[in-house]
């Protein structure tokens, strides 16, 4: 039986989520406010940086007049949609056996993926680094590709397996007894059910490889380097940058921001995927 | 064939091959660099050279502390994704003792860049066994900022002469006003080595400390350490601007700037910008003199150069080093006098810059600069003998993560968060170890 909701309860709870978003949001709103001011300006108190100060778009004029912002984009875009997509083609099958054909060990094996994402990244830069170096992927987008595929395999493998698990076993059964194969079993049947766990894994894994900054740093110089690098090159411990910095940083998450608006209803649907049984 | 027709023919031809040969011969670079002003004029003026040359230049642009990490990735692993890099006078010759810089003693007989007209410390400081591995764009020192406007309302003389610390903290406690929103001093106190350590690095040398003694044993325990980093934490707190222990340079410069800081003990290469009437609201009211001194004045400013160098790993040397020669001459500094003005000219490496008229008239205070820089030795920093070199740092490869380390623990003093025993006793059992762990010590 539901629970009766007061009238007050009503307002308590819209009033702290309310407050609980709008600090959520504030630093991107500074950011955003930052954005549209000089250099000078931006360092001013909280108040007068609000309004006793101009707005202006010097600081976006500036920064696409001294970076490649289009380029960068590409990379991000390349990057973060080629690892997830090559991820997605790994991640599927593997979820499939650990779903529906469970071996011994299988609960291990998914373990120790996990575990995989404990170690510290920067433990293994330097094997990493002269591996790439001496197959010749440094600053490529094929490197990086595989380098942010492999970090996020075992977060994508997790989901879909988890998402699979939901999807009862006997509909599976009832295509295999209508003679579909494995391959149109997969395809036809399993992968249209889990349409929405899916959509959710793809775009938590797009948003995760957009905003890497470990690898997507040390792996690239000039062609490969992705919007992470874009930003980074505004931050300085000598001059002050906030405004450009700021610019830089709003023209770098617009576009997942906006991805995130859009796709929020589909995200948060695919997340709580079989919460309720 | 008519003559006419031969010779316009011939002319096309040797034009194209002419343009052939030079698409042929030009090359793509990539530089890593920082984001700072001199950097950023430098990207402006840039495309002139890749005109003149054909070559085209990849900036890979980045935050100091994350392009250290990532060139010092590079040239140690020999990776070659960058054919010049921008360091410092502390990684100039701990790479290129190693072999990871290629040597640049060839400048030396071009008589057109003039090698001799860079400051012999300058030089010496980008040195390693007798060879030059960077060629320097800017070179810096610490001396005090101070306001004349305060200075002379809180009835105070402004020091001819080197003051001592003492004498500072009287200076800092009179003009201490935190009710009107002045404070007596700005001083750094985020943690690094190349952030409170710069500043407390040339304290603790003024108060007769050393970071190690002859054997390599570290001192961070010994009485002139205490006595410093006491003076500071409580020239901080009695004077200082509240939650000091976040500020870096770039705050403080920020806070000077606009008129929230009474005195400020920091680079050199900040003068310009404090005294450019477009970007400081201080501009006609600053004057400088010395670093203080204490027991000694050994070691009491720092010297910092930046640099370009080409690493040994870069496939495109004879290009590099045609831009490095570019980047750093007489003719470069000339551009960027005529581009932005003789006051934001990159500061202390070129004596015929510094003599310059034009840069005397726009920058006044040129001069403190380079006797500033001049009277900095980094091979004598101590009031005791050391067996290292460099001034607010030691030039060994373990220092960045010893620095780092006092560092943190200075700035938890500074915060309240330990005591100054407490920091320096976690200080110099984290020196041992790493000091023994490299071996210099059993």
């Amino acid at each position: 039986m539901a629970r009766a909701v007061t009238n007050k309860t009503k307002v308590w709870n819209t009033v702290t989520s309310g407050t609980l978003g709008f600090l959520m949001f504030f630093p991107i709103l500074w950011i955003l406010v930052l954005s549209f001011k000089t250099e000078e300006d931006a360092i001013r108190a909280p108040l007068e940086v609000l309004f006793a100060s101009d707005w202006t778009m010097d600081s976006f004029a500036a920064v696409q007049a001294r970076s490649d912002y289009f380029k960068h984009f590409m990379n991000s875009v390349i990057i973060s949609v080629g690892s997830t997509l090559v991820g997605l083609l790994i991640a599927i099958p593997a979820a499939w056996a650990m779903a529906f054909v469970p071996a011994k060990r299988t609960k291990d094996v998914l373990m120790w993926m996990l575990s995989t994402k404990m170690l510290p990244p920067v433990g293994v830069l330097i094997p990493i680094y002269l591996i790439f170096r001496d197959l010749g992927i440094l600053d490529s987008r094929i490197g990086l590709t595989f380098v942010l595929m492999m970090i996020n395999l075992p977060i994508i493998i997790w989901m879909l397996y988890t998402y699979f698990k939901e999807i009862p076993g006997e509909i599976l059964e009832a295509a295999r007894m209508d003679g579909a194969s494995l391959r149109e079993e997969v395809i036809y049947v399993l992968t249209p059910m889990a349409i929405p766990g899916m959509a959710s894994t793809v775009l938590l894994c797009i948003i995760l490889a957009w905003n890497e900054a470990f690898w997507t740093l040390n792996l690239t110089a000039a062609n490969a380097a992705p919007l992470t690098a874009f930003i980074a090159s505004y931050s300085s411990p000598e001059g002050l940058f906030y405004a450009k910095l700021s610019a830089a940083s709003i023209m770098a998450i617009a576009p997942i921001l906006i991805m995130g608006w859009f796709s929020q209803k589909q995200l948060v649907r695919g997340l709580t995927f079989g919460a309720v049984k | 064939m008519s003559i006419k027709k031969a010779l316009l023919t011939t002319a096309v031809g040797f034009g194209l091959s002419a343009g052939i040969a030079a698409n042929a011969m030009a090359e793509e670079i990539t530089i890593a660099t920082v984001n700072n002003a001199d950097m950023i004029t430098m990207q402006e003026l840039a495309p002139a050279w890749e005109e003149a040359t054909g070559n085209t230049i990849n900036w890979v642009v980045l935050e100091e502390n994350v392009l250290r990490q990532r060139t010092t990735t590079d040239i140690a692993t020999g990776g070659g994704s960058f054919d010049i890099m921008f360091i410092g006078a502390y990684e100039t010759p701990i790479w290129g003792a190693k072999g990871w810089l290629t040597p640049l003693n060839d400048f030396a007989e071009d008589a057109d860049y003039d090698l001799e007209d860079v400051f012999p410390l300058v030089r010496n400081g980008l040195s390693a066994d007798g060879n030059l591995y960077a060629l320097p764009l800017y070179s810096e020192t610490s001396f005090t900022f101070y306001r004349t406007d305060l200075f002379e309302a809180a009835g105070i003389e402004a020091p001819t002469s080197q003051p001592t610390y003492e004498e500072f903290a009287e200076m800092a406690a009179k003009l201490h006003d935190p009710e009107n929103g002045i404070y007596g001093t700005c001083q750094r106190g985020k943690a690094g080595w190349g952030e409170n350590m710069a500043f407390v690095g040339t304290v603790a040398n003024a108060f007769g400390a050393d970071w190690f003694d002859m054997d390599w044993n570290p001192q961070l325990d010994s009485p002139e350490w205490n006595a410093a980093v006491t003076y500071y934490v409580d020239l901080m707190t009695n004077s200082g601007p509240p939650g000091a222990s976040a500020n870096g340079h770039n705050e403080n410069r920020a806070l000077f700037k606009d008129g929230k800081c009474a005195t400020w003990v920091d680079a050199t290469s900040a003068a310009g910008d404090v005294r450019n009437p477009e970007t400081s609201s201080v501009a006609d009211t600053t004057d400088f003199f010395q670093a203080p001194q204490q027991v000694t004045d050994k070691g009491t400013g720092w010297f910092w150069s930046w640099a370009l160098a080409i690493p040994a790993s870069s496939q495109k040397t004879d290009t590099a080093k045609e831009f490095l020669k570019w980047a750093t001459s007489k003719e470069y500094f000339e551009a960027v006098g005529e581009a932005k003005g003789w006051v934001a000219v990159p500061s202390g490496t070129r004596k015929s810059v510094e003599e310059d008229a034009r840069r005397l008239e726009a920058a006044p205070f040129a001069e403190t600069i380079v006797e500033a820089i001049l009277s900095v030795n980094p091979a004598d920093p101590t009031r005791d003998p050391v067996p290292y070199t460099g001034v607010q740092f030691v030039a060994i490869p373990e220092f960045q993560g010893i620095g780092n380390y006092v560092g943190q623990q200075v700035a938890a003093a500074l915060a309240g968060q330990s005591t100054v025993e407490e920091a320096l006793a976690n200080s110099q059992k984290f020196a041992v170890r790493e000091m023994t762990k490299a071996g210099y010590i059993k």
